[in-house]
């Protein structure tokens, strides 16, 4: 190894070093102090978070004297308006959540991570805490200058009414978490009375201290270092998808704005006065000229600075604005259609919410489970009949008890069902079991399995149905028949 | 150790090797070190509630302060099923086995916890959901799903035999009656036709078995023309032939040595009383009766209930 070679290794490692300066790394150091400035996508941001006010106020809806949405995990039920879905057909959830997914992925692949800046808890909670915080301590420079003052009665009093409300907050959210699960107003007769049980206590510690620990305390650290998401949207933009970037070509280079033309030394500057503004407002504290990066969230915030700056020195708007990478190089912008990736997730979504009509529209009232015992698979009875038991479980997804009658179709020749005589009562909400038994003369058996068909028929709604497929057991064919017929009739 | 690395200005072990590779002496992240001081006082906290050491007290061995163990877990968790079923068995005690049968919540309690029930004390002999034990003599004790019964398949009837036991009795005909005789009654029973043969009237057959055959439930005599034998059952893979040779060899054999005869050779046929061994409660005797009547061969009191025809069977 010559000592250039070596001298090279050794720069590179040195050079890790250097790198290690320029990198601007958010660890939570520092708490982020976003400015707040009026505009376009701000508004956006407003509308689509106080989509969360659902999730505070709807578990109050009643629909006929019942939780209008109530995801009922004690009855193992989900109540939807007049539809309730039973554990059986929970399958459609993981379509839905199959759905949701695409949904994320096919946005995010056309625009970018929408759902981190517009739509996420996390972007939304922390929003609001900061708007608080903001309203109480002042704007991001009295805020600065309150965290380095000295302790004084002013500062305890903005401190601990901030945490106050944060903490109200975060309690509300945990009881409105808790009474999608439970009867809401139920929930808070026993919580005024603390008669919650403990899973409940739980849940909404749980709740309460994960949203100010995350949202209060944490804030943008969440969307860096915890969240999955963030990182898996990051990898699904590519140069088409459209995201909040920087218009370094028009932009660069940058520099102060210059009162008179000339002043800057007859240098050609670029339309950024690096003034800072786009930084200020982040929530995340990512400055976008830097390019599209981690912290990014896509808010769209920076946008509103940077437009409302290039207003004030009058100079077109969109210097930060949402294009695409291959907008931004000058390459010809391709259509939607050209963008397969984006196809494919639409055709999953489709897919998923084909099985979830599907599975709605089929949900059917009752239904209906046959099991044959096994041991024993059959009985000889005296008069030389064979006999089978059937457990039939019934589930009734109706809101009242059925009464239903049961039939069989197929089966032996001159069989009888015994035990379903009176009509059998199905409890509703849940599955209830019978035990029946079929009864077939000995000789009328030709097979040693012969498939059997029972089917049960509200006796009161008669579309209200269900069928099952089972077998009768019987002896073995050529020798079981033979004895019982061989063994004489006894008169 | 004092020395300060050049670019992140944090102080080093002192090692320095392959020219500027060097271990700085950072602290561990607060939010480690607070985890694994929380983790610490844990193990203190989990070591002083539960058992962890066996010191020696004055009362046995010093059980934590938390005053935990396996046996309280688990009473507590049988307690509570106790209290599950607790309902249901205060009903069970002052009701008939009739009216058990009447109430069909009951019932299904009854058929449900009944199984641990009959696997304990009924399975040894009659088996595994009723379905008989067979000895090397033939079927051990009688097959309890079918709706033949010696005794009765009456609610009352089954109760009785559980209650207070059962014990068959057949003579040994082996000095009254010569072996043609024997052979030619057996080939009869086992025909199912008893009353085919004139033997069967002439030898006093009919004192127990009736004249029909049909037996007589109040003594425990066979149904001799039904198609269930009480010592032999069907082996469905034998062929036709080979079953009748072995009903007829069963039946020799009974007729011969008769039923708790006293005779080495005769069948035993002994149900002990479940109430004198004081090994069941009443309520448990009663929750057996009904959890065998439920089998599928129990008979309701009133005339059989027409059993609705199968719609749509193939005819």
């Amino acid at each position: 190894m010559n000592m250039e070679t070596e001298r090279k290794e050794a720069g590179s490692v040195t050079g890790i070093y250097q790198e290690l300066e320029h990198w601007n790394v958010n660890t939570g150091d520092k708490t982020i102090h976003a400015k707040r400035m009026p505009g376009f996508f701000r508004t956006i941001k407003n509308y689509t978070q106080a989509l969360y006010l659902l999730f505070f106020l709807v578990p109050y809806l009643r629909w006929n004297g019942k939780q209008a949405i109530l995801f009922d995990i004690t009855h193992n039920q989900f109540h939807f308006f007049n539809l309730t879905v039973l554990p059986q057909d929970i399958w459609m959830l993981s379509l839905l959540l199959l759905l949701l997914a695409m949904v994320l992925f096919a946005v995010t692949s056309v625009a970018s991570r929408v759902w981190c800046g517009y739509f996420c808890f996390q972007t939304a909670w922390t929003d609001w805490f900061t708007w608080i915080e903001d309203k109480i301590e002042g704007n991001p420079q009295a805020r600065r200058k309150l965290d380095a003052a000295p302790w004084s009665a002013g500062k305890i009093w903005k401190k601990s009414l901030k945490h106050f409300i944060w903490m109200s907050i975060s309690l509300l959210t945990g009881i409105s978490f808790s009474i999608w699960f439970v009867d809401a107003y139920d929930y808070w007769n026993k919580l005024v009375h603390f008669q919650l049980p403990l899973v409940g206590w739980v849940t909404l510690a749980t709740i309460f201290f994960g949203t100010y620990i995350l949202a209060a305390l944490l804030r943008e650290q969440v969307c860096m270092w915890m969240c999955p998401y963030a990182r898996i949207q990051g990898v699904m933009t590519d140069s088409q998808t459209i995201l909040p970037v920087y218009d370094f070509r028009r932009g660069e280079p940058r520099g102060k704005l210059h009162r008179k033309a000339g002043e800057g030394g007859g240098a050609v500057q670029g339309d950024c006065i690096d003034c800072f503004q786009c930084v200020q407002v982040c929530p995340t504290g990512v400055d976008i000229r830097d390019g599209q990066q981690l912290g990014c969230i896509t808010c769209g915030l920076c946008l509103d600075a940077c437009d409302s700056i290039m207003d004030k020195v009058g100079k077109p708007r969109g210097l930060i604005r949402y294009a695409s990478l291959n907008e931004l190089e000058g390459k010809p912008a391709r259509k939607m259609y050209q963008h397969p990736r984006t196809l494919v997730y639409i055709g999953i979504i489709l897919i998923a919410f084909g099985g979830i009509v599907y599975g709605l529209t089929h949900l059917g009232s009752v239904v209906l489970k046959v099991i044959p015992e096994r041991q024993p698979l059959y009985v000889y009875l005296s008069d030389g009949s064979i006999q089978n038991k059937y457990e039939l479980k019934v589930l009734n997804k109706t809101d009242s008890d059925l009464r239903i009658g049961v039939t069989a179709e197929g089966g032996v020749r001159d069989q009888v069902i015994i035990g379903a005589e009176k009509p059998l009562l199905a409890r509703h909400g849940r599955s209830t079991s019978f035990t029946l038994f079929v009864r077939a003369p000995g000789q009328n058996i030709k097979m040693e399995v012969t498939p059997i068909e029972f089917r049960i028929q509200s006796i009161d709604d008669p579309l209200i149905g269900a069928e099952y497929k089972t077998k009768f057991n019987g002896p073995a064919v050529d020798l079981g028949r033979r004895i019982i017929s061989g063994m004489g009739n006894a008169k | 150790m004092s020395e300060k690395h050049e670019a992140s200005g944090v102080s080093t072990t002192g090692h320095v090797w392959d020219d500027d590779l060097a271990d700085l002496t950072n602290e561990p992240p607060k939010w480690w070190m607070l985890g694994l001081t929380a983790s610490a006082l844990f193990v203190v906290v989990y070591w002083l509630y539960y058992p962890s050491i066996p010191f020696a007290t004055t009362n046995g061995f010093f059980k934590g302060i938390g005053g935990w163990t396996a046996i309280k877990e688990m009473e507590a968790d049988v307690g509570e099923v106790e209290a599950v079923r607790g309902k249901f068995e205060a009903r069970l005690k002052g009701m008939t086995p009739a009216a058990i049968l009447a109430d069909s919540e009951l019932t299904e309690y009854v058929t449900r916890s009944g199984k641990v029930l009959f696997g304990d004390n009924c399975a040894a002999c009659h088996g595994q959901n009723g379905i008989g034990t067979h000895d090397k003599e033939g079927l051990f004790a009688p097959i309890l799903n079918d709706d033949d019964w010696l005794y009765g398949g009456k609610i009352e009837d089954i109760h009785a035999s559980i209650e207070g036991g059962r014990q068959g009795m057949m003579m040994a005909h082996k000095d009254m009656l010569s072996a043609a005789e024997i052979d030619a009654l057996a080939n009869a029973v086992a025909k199912g036709q008893p009353t085919s043969t004139p033997l069967f009237a002439a030898k006093g057959c009919t004192a127990c078995h009736g004249e029909d055959g049909k037996g007589n439930q109040a003594m425990g005599s066979a149904n001799l023309v039904d198609k269930i034998w009480r010592f032999e059952v069907r082996n469905d893979k034998l062929n036709d032939a080979e079953n009748m040779k072995r009903l007829v060899e069963g039946s020799k054999r009974t007729i011969t040595y008769g039923v708790n005869s006293g005779d080495p050779q005769g069948r035993a046929a002994v149900m002990p009383s479940f109430k004198e061994a004081g090994k069941l409660s009443d309520t448990e005797i009663k929750k057996l009766a009904v959890y065998v009547y439920k089998f599928g061969g129990g008979q309701s009191d009133a005339p059989a209930a027409a059993a609705a025809p199968a719609a749509g069977a193939a005819k």
